[in-house]
């Protein structure tokens, strides 16, 4: 739905460019088409490695490693888990909810969905072709110390 | 053709990957071609509009407006900025950093387009809805107002980490392209 309104939005956008400058328009969209071409392979890599990775840690293994109750083990495997895979959030919330009904954690849920919308490990390659090997690690690696800061605040608030 | 099969090498090793879980094992290996296929089309879909509307703002959006939105001294109004135009874009995470070259062309200032980023998975509100239905309200509303300040916080210590040289580096990179 967000995407079809997302595509008419362009659309439209597209049509008020031509209208203002057709020289423009062509401009922008050579410029579009080029970084599409540069960028192609890497995005294909990477949906390719999710593709693999995914077969295995499939919701139902994820579910079977962190179903259990808070320990240091599951805590960092949840770390792990958030952090590796890129799961849409229509996915990663109901999955945490029926995780936790079935007796999981809460500590470790907090951190899987914190590091889940933080961290990016699978994607590092696009983010260090855009932003440097440097600024890719550090961006990755507070991220993961602020997730389990935000889960341990979120446990002592709402448990 | 021989430039087209090295640049896609790393893709052409991962559908050899693929080939061989196939072989050892047919049921991963079929799950895995199964959910490639998917997130290739989710990819495929989005693509498009995101590369077009970054083409456009290259195109009209001029350095002014863009300094003086999301600038070096653009202060709060640039925090807000990237809050707001990560939080209700629409696509997976990394989609964010194809955006992020624009927003260097336009010497947008690195704090905010790390915040830009952080806010594009962390703060997604039409996702955000749907969790606060399946998490209850206060989860969500408590996960935003711990995520928002972690968000600037790690764009700030990322920033201050790297100095100026490296910055001017990955900025003069994106320049360079067309």
């Amino acid at each position: 739905m967000m995407t079809i309104i997302f595509y008419a939005a362009v659309f439209f956008l597209i049509l008020w460019s031509a209208h203002k400058s057709m020289s423009k328009t062509k401009q922008a969209l050579l410029k579009s088409w080029n970084s599409f071409k540069n960028m192609l392979p890497l995005f294909l890599a990477i949906v390719f490695i999710v593709g693999i990775i995914l077969s295995f840690l499939t919701p139902e293994t994820i579910a079977l490693l962190l179903g259990g109750d808070s320990n240091w083990y599951s805590i960092v495997l949840a770390a792990i888990i958030g952090s590796c895979t890129i799961i849409p959030g229509f996915v990663t919330f109901p999955l945490a909810h029926t995780l936790l009904e079935n007796g999981a954690g809460f500590f470790q849920i907090t951190v899987f969905i914190s590091t889940s919308v933080m961290v990016g490990v699978l994607t590092m390659p696009i983010e260090i072709q855009y932003f440097g090997k440097k600024a890719a690690y550090i961006r990755n690696m507070s991220a993961i110390f602020f997730s389990f800061l935000i889960a341990c605040i979120m446990e002592a608030l709402l448990k | 053709m021989k430039y087209i099969l090295y640049r896609y090498k790393f893709v052409l090793l991962l559908i050899l990957i693929n080939a061989c879980l196939y072989i050892i094992s047919p049921e991963s290996g079929i799950k895995s071609i199964h959910g490639t296929t998917q997130n290739l089309k989710e990819m495929m879909f989005i693509m498009p509009p995101i590369f077009i509307l970054m083409g456009l703002l290259d195109v009209w959006i001029d350095k002014k407006t863009m300094t003086k939105f999301m600038g070096e001294h653009a202060g709060m109004r640039g925090v807000i900025t990237a809050l707001f135009i990560g939080s209700v874009a629409a696509g997976p995470g990394y989609m964010a950093f194809p955006f992020t070259e624009v927003l260097m062309k336009k010497n947008a200032a690195f704090t905010n387009i790390l915040i830009f980023v952080g806010a594009w998975s962390a703060t997604k509100i039409p996702i955000s809805l749907f969790e606060a239905s399946v998490m209850g309200w206060p989860f969500m509303i408590l996960r935003y107002i711990l995520d928002i300040p972690a968000i600037i916080i790690i764009a700030k210590i990322t920033d201050i980490l790297l100095s100026k040289h490296e910055k001017i580096q990955l900025y003069q990179a994106r320049k360079k392209e067309i």
